[in-house]
């Protein structure tokens, strides 16, 4: 007797065969395929080809739930699945323009003489654990860095010191570790605005 | 017990002291007796158990960095990647096919639903009222939930009529997806 190994899906973390009640069946079905072969054929058969775009979950269903919960039932389920496939599917669309659509901003701002903060806004949408970056931030410049809510109340990673240039392409190289290489990522540098005042005096 | 459960509940992590983590581990083998064989395997002599103790008076018990375990009050309940490795150990509950959508989503199990011609109920005398259950599902291998009988499986029987087990942990809640780093 020994303990057995489980396969989690790579997508929804549930075992393989509870991917039909996700709504993420699609995707599952592609990492299943990718990583488990066997196990795909086990559950979906060994050839789905012929299987319609649409009419997955059904013939997922048919092939996985020769069932008791009678037809009437089993149609309704299917129904109902077919619609959380859907909603998924246009959240994630949603999600994807979301991300898409919004920008990560760095702003540096002038603090006292010649002391600057840096801080990093718009993180949230990508799903970034700012805590953690703000302690990778905080050991990589040896700087103080802390996690803040900025004035629209929102989270951002502020960093003490003039640093602009490094967090800007760690930033890059941050995003575009996940994927999202089209993001934009705007600087904003208060210097500017500063230095002339300062050269006048 | 796990329907709203954050990182934020955590009240304190520490390391359980040997000796605590062998009576942890006898413990553990009086209630689930078929576990012995494969105890050393969960949790090595060497490992170290960590306790979390959550909201709730809730602990955890990790080993290596993987809950394996859970305790409110006295009982220990194993975690559903636990019951997964090794199912084998524990009373089990069958529900048919249409009432996974439900408790996917963290619903208390209806008597019909563990009845009827796809569900499974032991023979009598089957199991008592507030022991814990492992539940799976029609045509599927691996356990989706953990309940407690709100009656006992002879009474599921014979009444059929409204809550049967309440939820205590299912796939895809906070506990599930709950990593330590």
């Amino acid at each position: 007797m020994s303990l057995r190994e489980v396969v989690y899906c790579g997508v929804c973390s549930y075992p393989p065969e509870y991917c039909e009640f996700t709504g993420k069946l699609k995707r599952c079905k592609v990492w299943l395929k990718e990583n488990h072969p066997e196990r795909y054929t086990q559950l979906y058969g060994a050839d789905d080809a012929d299987a319609d775009e649409d009419n997955d979950v059904t013939a997922v269903g048919k092939k996985l739930g020769e069932s008791s919960i009678g037809e009437e039932r089993e149609n309704k389920l299917e129904k109902d699945l077919l619609k959380l496939q859907t909603k998924q599917e246009n959240r994630e669309q949603r999600e994807l323009a979301k991300k898409l659509s919004s920008k990560v901003i760095i702003k540096r701002e002038a603090r006292t003489k010649r002391k600057f903060i840096v801080a990093i806004s718009g993180l949230e949408v990508f799903e970034i654990d700012m805590k953690k970056l703000a302690k990778t931030f905080a050991s990589k410049f040896a700087t103080g860095c802390s996690v803040s809510k900025n004035i629209e109340k929102k989270e951002e990673v502020v960093i003490q010191g003039d640093v602009l240039e490094d967090v800007e392409a760690y930033i890059h190289s941050l995003l575009k570790e996940k994927g999202m290489e089209n993001v934009k990522v705007e600087t904003i540098d208060t210097k500017k605005k500063k230095k002339p005042t300062t050269e006048t005096k | 017990m796990f329907k709203k459960f954050t990182r934020d509940d955590i009240h304190s992590r520490s390391n359980v002291k040997s000796s605590i983590q062998r009576t942890l581990k006898t413990k553990l083998v009086n209630q689930y007796p078929k576990l012995e064989p494969v105890i050393d395997e969960l949790i090595p002599k060497k490992s170290q158990v960590e306790v979390i103790k959550c909201e709730d008076k809730i602990q955890l018990y990790a080993v290596n960095g993987e809950v394996l375990f859970f305790q409110q009050f006295d009982e220990l309940i194993p975690s559903l990647r636990l019951v997964h490795k090794f199912p084998e150990a524990y009373p089990i509950v069958q529900v048919d096919r249409g009432a996974i959508k439900f408790v996917l989503s963290g619903a208390n199990i209806m008597c019909p639903g563990l009845t009827s011609p796809g569900a499974g109920l032991p023979d009598a005398p089957g199991f008592e009222k507030d022991s814990v259950v492992i539940i799976k599902a029609e045509n599927k291998d691996s356990a989706l939930a953990i309940g407690r009988l709100l009656m006992s499986t002879e009474d599921i029987k014979s009444i059929n009529k409204g809550h049967g087990v309440e939820l205590i942990h299912h796939l895809g809640d906070p506990l599930w997806n709950f990593t330590i780093e």
